[in-house]
């Protein structure tokens, strides 16, 4: 066993209510550039809707992801690395810009350079590739916004499999939701997987997943390698470039833009420990249903002193291990089982979660009255279909995001029995298979979401970055090395090691390395 | 002057542009490694890339190595098992189906990059030229070949192996070699060279990252340790 820690996210979609601060805030920092301008690190989806980039979810058509060979191995769904280095020169799985949708702004100067006319001048919509007039826009980041264009189109969404799609297409049986979505940090991620530079990888402090900017040479296999599309070719720079999971904020234990911001409050970041030696075993789970539940086998108790123990010795900092005991997404995805990773089927493990949307219930206006399951609405009769939500977040099995709307019923039931009339039912906490403790403590972060609830971040521990936990060599000679430095010395692509131009003699005597006798630093 | 220009273009020059293409490398991915990248358009255009692209790549990827290991095999070592005569049809037939590859390629690609509006876009001066530079090169590399047909007892071949390996052995007296050679085999080399020589200033660069590395990694996950 060795045990690894990720700041996890949660999304709460029954309180989102799709109103996109997050893609915008997001965009500002991070993706307000040249060649970029098409991509979202995060983006809000409606659903049923084929999304962004058009049918993203459809792993026969995009290949991302993994799948298992037929000795059960995980390999590539794009192809082993002879298959992924045999497409090198062209990448037959990779999407169009028109998949997205071509960059576009607006000729906004004719507005104020037009010559008198008859009729009021126009600002006429541009490519921002070919700088060519377009006449219109035909697809773009929130397309099908609150379920925008013909049913028809909407319906090829990958998650109405195994439903019979058409009653949903009728106005009285309608349903949506949103989903916010970013770059998934996968504990298994197959972009990494893909990437023939290497230049993508996992920070083992935090499970962070970043492209190394100087390392990437735009071979374009990360694009499809993965399942979310959540990787984009910059077309300027010719390098691809991801969510950061707002790796500075998080390092000073701030929450990530997208969270900072979220209106709705839906959003949840927290610590969980997890045995990174059972990753590939978990990942391998012959039915795509045993995902979900081989997924939460692999984080471990952070209140079990064994583990605590292990932990430690394996470079996890105390404070890291508070962090996960207090953690709201061990909370919500573990202890509580109401957030699920989105597709667990595309064998990523991913670690952005949601919480299943609650929804009118369906049958109460024709029957003139709640149908009823025990102590709580029958959940089945929710207008969004039970299937729908298992197909999204548990691979279809509808069992574990039953019991999750349950619990979230259960609670507005329990709240409001006690609450509105002064009474706690227990027999409502029986039925669903919590205790009044948990259920006050659910109602603290779902309903209340408290900022200091929601983002449990130990702050990044500099300290321990050397090889053994309590090795503070680097820390200490990283202190004094940027900011006022002799020439090059910031530039990222030149090596300390050796340098065209000379390296220096001396290293930095504040950075704590005595010169050696007769040898340079 | 004749003389003086050979001795100039077949002598010095192979060196002027294997040095600058070495270091000019070395410090642009020293100083820029940003800027070290494959610059792929396919996200923007892929209508006939695949075809195109992989047509280019394999071909001309054939015709660099078939040059590499033709020019710089020593006679001694392919004598005993075929005569040099056998050896230039060899690299006329090999050169003649991985150049025609390469000319079909460069065709597609070529269109892509003047005709399409997106590419077009976003391409670079020195992408259009190398383009250009690497057409011209091959089309005079095919009409070599027609050239060789003319002779078939290997001398002509010989003679710019022994160019080749005395310039990579820093003997002297290389350029004596070609004097006498065809012009299109004279214009040939002194492309090439030039494509040496502008290596270093152009997306060529991504040769020299090609990820072979990739299959040597032992499993597919890379986690890297803080520090």
């Amino acid at each position: 066993m060795t045990i690894r820690a990720q700041i996890g996210m949660v999304l709460n979609l029954d309180k989102c209510i799709g109103c996109h601060t997050c893609s915008i805030t997001c965009k500002n920092v991070w993706t307000s550039r040249g060649g970029v301008e098409y991509a979202w690190f995060n983006n809000v989806e409606s659903k049923p809707g084929v999304g962004y980039p058009r049918n993203w979810e459809d792993q026969s058509e995009w290949k991302g992801g993994w799948e298992l060979t037929k000795a059960g191995k995980l390999k590539p769904k794009i192809g082993g690395k002879m298959g992924v280095l045999s497409n090198i020169f062209a990448n037959p799985d990779l999407p169009l810009i028109d998949d997205y949708y071509e960059p576009f702004t607006y000729e906004y100067d004719h507005l104020k350079t037009a010559k008198e006319s008859k009729t009021v001048p126009t600002a006429r919509m541009k490519s921002a590739i070919t700088g060519k007039f377009k006449e219109k826009p035909d697809w773009g980041v929130n397309w099908e916004e609150i379920l925008g264009g013909e049913f028809e189109k909407r319906s090829k969404d990958y998650n109405f499999a195994d439903i019979e799609k058409e009653i949903y297409g009728e106005f009285e049986n309608t349903f949506m939701m949103y989903l916010p979505r970013l770059c998934e940090h996968c504990l298994n991620p197959s972009c990494v997987a893909s990437c023939p530079s290497g230049a993508i990888y996992k920070r083992e402090e935090d499970g962070i997943v970043l492209i190394d900017q100087d390392k990437c040479r735009g071979w374009r296999m990360c694009v499809s390698g993965c399942p979310y599309k959540k990787i984009y070719f910059n077309w300027q720079s010719g390098k691809s470039e991801k969510c950061t999971f707002c790796y500075p904020r998080i390092e000073a234990g701030e929450p990530t833009v997208c969270s900072e911001t979220c209106v709705g409050r839906i959003r949840y970041l927290g610590v969980l420990l997890y045995d990174s030696d059972q990753i590939e075993a978990a990942a391998s789970a012959k039915d795509e249903k045993d995902l979900y539940q081989s997924q939460c086998d692999l984080f471990l108790d952070p209140n079990d002193p064994e583990v605590i123990e292990r932990a430690l010795a394996d470079g996890v900092p105390q404070s890291w291990i508070e962090g996960a005991q207090n953690s709201p997404v061990y909370k919500m995805a573990i202890d509580w089982k109401i957030a699920f990773p989105l597709h667990p089927e595309y064998r990523t493990l991913p670690m952005v979660w949601y919480v299943p949307p609650l929804s009118p219930i369906q049958s109460a206006a024709e029957a003139g009255k709640l149908e009823q399951d025990g102590m709580l609405p029958d959940v089945r009769s929710l207008r969004i279909p039970n299937k729908y939500l298992a197909n999204l977040l548990t691979a279809g099995d509808e069992e574990p995001v039953i019991s999750a709307l349950e619990r979230m019923m259960a609670m507005r039931v329990y709240m409001r029995g006690k609450t509105v009339n002064g009474v706690e039912d227990p027999a409502v906490l029986e039925q669903v298979g919590m205790t009044k403790d948990q259920m006050d403590d659910m109602y603290q972060l779902m309903a209340i979401a408290n900022y200091e609830d929601r983002f449990v971040i130990p702050t990044n521990h500099r300290e321990y970055a050397g090889d053994g936990p309590f090795d503070q060599e680097i820390a200490f000679s990283a202190r004094a090395e940027c900011g006022f430095s002799f020439g090059n010395d910031t530039n990222t692509g030149s090596g300390k090691k050796a340098n065209l131009f000379g390296t220096q003699t001396h290293a930095n005597t504040l950075s704590g390395t005595p010169r050696k006798p007769g040898g340079s630093s | 002057m004749a003389e003086h220009l050979n001795g100039f273009l077949f002598g010095i020059y192979p060196y002027i542009a294997i040095l600058v293409m070495i270091v000019g490398s070395i410090l642009r991915y020293d100083q820029d490694p940003y800027s070290w990248k494959a610059d792929s358009s396919q996200l923007l255009h892929s209508k006939g890339l695949r075809l195109g692209s992989n047509l280019f790549h394999v071909g001309i990827l054939l015709l660099f190595f078939g040059h590499l290991v033709g020019l710089l095999t020593p006679h001694w070592l392919y004598e005993p098992f075929i005569t040099s005569g056998q050896k230039q049809i060899l690299a006329m037939t090999a050169g003649g189906i991985f150049g025609t590859m390469c000319f079909l390629g460069m065709i597609i690609l070529i269109w892509r990059r003047t005709t399409q509006d997106r590419v077009r876009a976003t391409t670079k001066f020195m992408d259009m030229a190398i383009l250009l530079i690497l057409f011209v090169q091959l089309v005079l590399g095919l009409m070599t070949i027609p050239q060789s047909a003319k002779h078939l007892d290997g001398s002509s071949m010989i003679a710019l192996a022994e160019w080749a390996q005395h310039i990579v052995t820093f003997r002297p007296g290389a350029a004596e070699f070609i004097t006498e050679e065809a012009l299109v085999f004279k214009l040939h080399i002194v492309l090439g060279l030039t494509i040496f020589l502008l290596f270093p200033f152009t997306r060529l660069v991504h040769i020299v990252s090609a990820p072979f590395k990739y299959l040597l990694r032992s499993g597919y996950q890379i986690v890297r340790k803080r520090g």
